[in-house]
């Protein structure tokens, strides 16, 4: 019922907004959104009751949500001119990816610490430390991208490393030799520009042409050191 | 002649007459919401005015990008565009500098001719990022073809590498420029007639004056000593001369002493970071590696680890 008062009320402020807005009169300018959001809030309230996940299962929930994590893998592992990586972004992809990297570059025996691969908290702290660095240079380069779009996309992007790191383990079961070394650079190198692609893909365009480079080449660094750790790893 | 100076004149008069027929406020506010229209509109006023009084090109060209710089900064200090204003630049411009620290010519000055009242912090910060991990990675890479050499060599992944590069070269390109920035303007403070850099400027100059290094520590990943030294001599010289270049025009006013002490102050923290670099990441065979496999290993790979001792001597 309120809703249906105040809404015969809302074309009727609507329409003289632009006419203050051009007389760039503060006072006026100011009452005006004061006014509309007094409606606002109420219709998005009761529009979202409709759709509730209140009254649905667990388990759907987490299947949707699944769902839509696999779905942002695929859009990875083939790369299309999509933006569904970019609209409705996410972090639990990511942070499942960043997990199994770092509980696979662990070494099994932590030895000294001097001498060694890296740890767990060296490698989650280089995967989230590096993407903010670089999500805080595209947007201070003048991208228009926001902040966690970026940084899911950096995060999903570390799919096809944390596969050549699954490889790479399996490979190293076998006998080790320059052959079996050789396997696992092809595997890293196909890898490395698989992310590379598919990152660009969803990134460079939020970039002005002639600025493109410059965000394009932390990103590259990115994956290029994540890639040399999971090439140079040993397991022992 | 005649036909240009009135074409001139009439562009002027027009430009006043649109000033005056314009309101004053409309202007302002309409230059507090959008920026770059507020940034054109000043770039034409001042280079017309200057040009009207100023002969000389480059006056007015200099006080021109002044007036550009004193806008650039008007975004407050804890707003996000304060920080965008320090990463605006372009791929060309970035280039542009790091080709102008590269080749030093003596007269070139590089704040003058490249950053033009411009420093950037993207150059800095992406330059000390790759260097570092250019480091680390080379570090140990010679270490594997080492061990393709030798066999009884025991490689294993150094992580910590990379941390002690990335702390080590981004204390060098933070602090040392802090110091000599508050050092110069100390002596600006005894001799006034200095004019010395801004901090970001200073930084910049160090940013990237460290870009030599970068292919230089690549090169180093071949194996011979000499080689490797001339190398490390080459990019050395190419970055203390861009440095030196740099900085003379702003100590020359100083007195002799303070000058030459300042430069081979600055030199000679230089050739400390290149020498620590080869010293530290380079050596063929480090002691800690050295260690372990007599421990595990039985007596006839310690014979034939001894060998190697004077191989890990010979470059360092």
């Amino acid at each position: 019922m309120a809703e249906a008062e105040e809404s015969p009320g809302d074309p009727g402020t609507a329409s003289p907004r632009p006419l203050f807005a051009g007389l760039s009169d503060i006072s006026i300018s100011q009452d005006i959104p004061v006014e509309g959001e007094i409606t606002i809030p109420m219709r998005s309230r009761i529009r979202e009751f409709d759709s509730s996940t209140l009254n649905e299962s667990v388990r759907n929930t987490i299947m949707r949500d699944l769902k839509a994590v696999g779905k942002k893998f695929m859009h990875v592992l083939y790369p299309r001119k999509s933006n569904t990586l970019l609209r409705d972004w996410d972090l639990w992809g990511p942070l499942i990816l960043c997990v199994t990297l770092a509980l696979m570059l662990q070494r099994d025996s932590a030895d000294s610490e001097k001498d060694g691969g890296p740890q767990f908290a060296e490698v989650f702290v280089i995967v989230w430390f590096g993407a903010v660095t670089i999500t805080l240079n595209s947007k201070l380069l003048g991208g228009n991208i926001s902040f966690f779009q970026s940084l899911c996309v950096l995060g999903y992007c570390i799919l096809p490393l944390t596969v050549a790191m699954l490889i790479c383990r399996l490979v190293l079961l076998a006998d080790p030799g320059p052959v079996n070394f050789m396997v696992r650079l092809f595997v890293v190198i196909v890898m490395f520009a698989w992310s590379i692609v598919a990152s660009t893909a969803f990134l460079a365009d939020s970039q002005p042409p002639n600025r493109r480079a410059l965000a394009v080449y932390p990103v590259f660094l990115f994956y290029f050191v994540i890639s040399w750790m999971i090439l140079t790893f040993t397991p022992q | 002649m005649a036909s240009a100076d009135e074409l001139t004149f009439h562009e002027f008069e027009e430009a006043t007459n649109l000033l005056a027929e314009t309101p004053d406020a409309a202007t302002t506010s309409r230059s507090d919401q959008l920026t770059p229209q507020g940034h054109v509109a000043v770039a034409v006023g001042s280079g017309g005015s200057y040009g009207a009084e100023d002969e000389v090109e480059e006056e007015s060209d200099k006080a021109a990008l002044l007036q550009e710089k004193q806008q650039q900064q008007q975004p407050g200090f804890w707003t996000f565009s304060y920080y965008q204003s320090f990463f605006d630049v372009d791929t060309s411009q970035v280039l542009d500098r790091i080709k102008g620290s590269l080749l030093p010519r003596p007269g070139h000055n590089f704040v003058r001719h490249h950053l033009r009242n411009r420093p950037d912090l993207y150059g800095p910060f992406w330059i000390c990022a790759t260097l570092a991990f250019v480091l680390a990675v080379t570090g140990n890479l010679t270490l594997v073809l080492a061990q393709r050499r030798d066999p009884s060599i025991h490689y294993s992944p150094q992580f910590h590498k990379v941390t002690v590069a990335g702390i080590s070269i981004y204390c060098y390109a933070w602090l040392v420029p802090l110091a000599l920035w508050g050092f110069l303007r100390w002596r600006k403070g005894v001799q006034e007639r200095m004019g010395p850099y801004t901090f970001l400027e200073t930084v910049c100059i160090y940013g990237y004056s460290l870009f030599v290094f970068i292919p230089m520590v690549v090169l180093w990943l071949i194996p011979v000593p000499w080689l490797q030294w001339i190398f490390g001599a080459l990019a050395l010289g190419l970055s203390a001369a861009g440095l030196v270049f740099t900085l003379w025009p702003v100590v020359r006013e100083d007195t002799r002493l303070v000058a030459t002490a300042l430069l081979s102050v600055v030199v000679l923290l230089h050739a400390l970071l290149a020498m620590g670099c080869k010293l530290y990441f380079f050596q063929s065979l480090p002691p800690e590696n050295m260690a372990p496999p007599p421990q595990i290993t039985s007596l006839p790979s310690n014979i034939a680890l001894s060998p190697t001792l004077p191989q890990s001597m010979a470059p360092s």
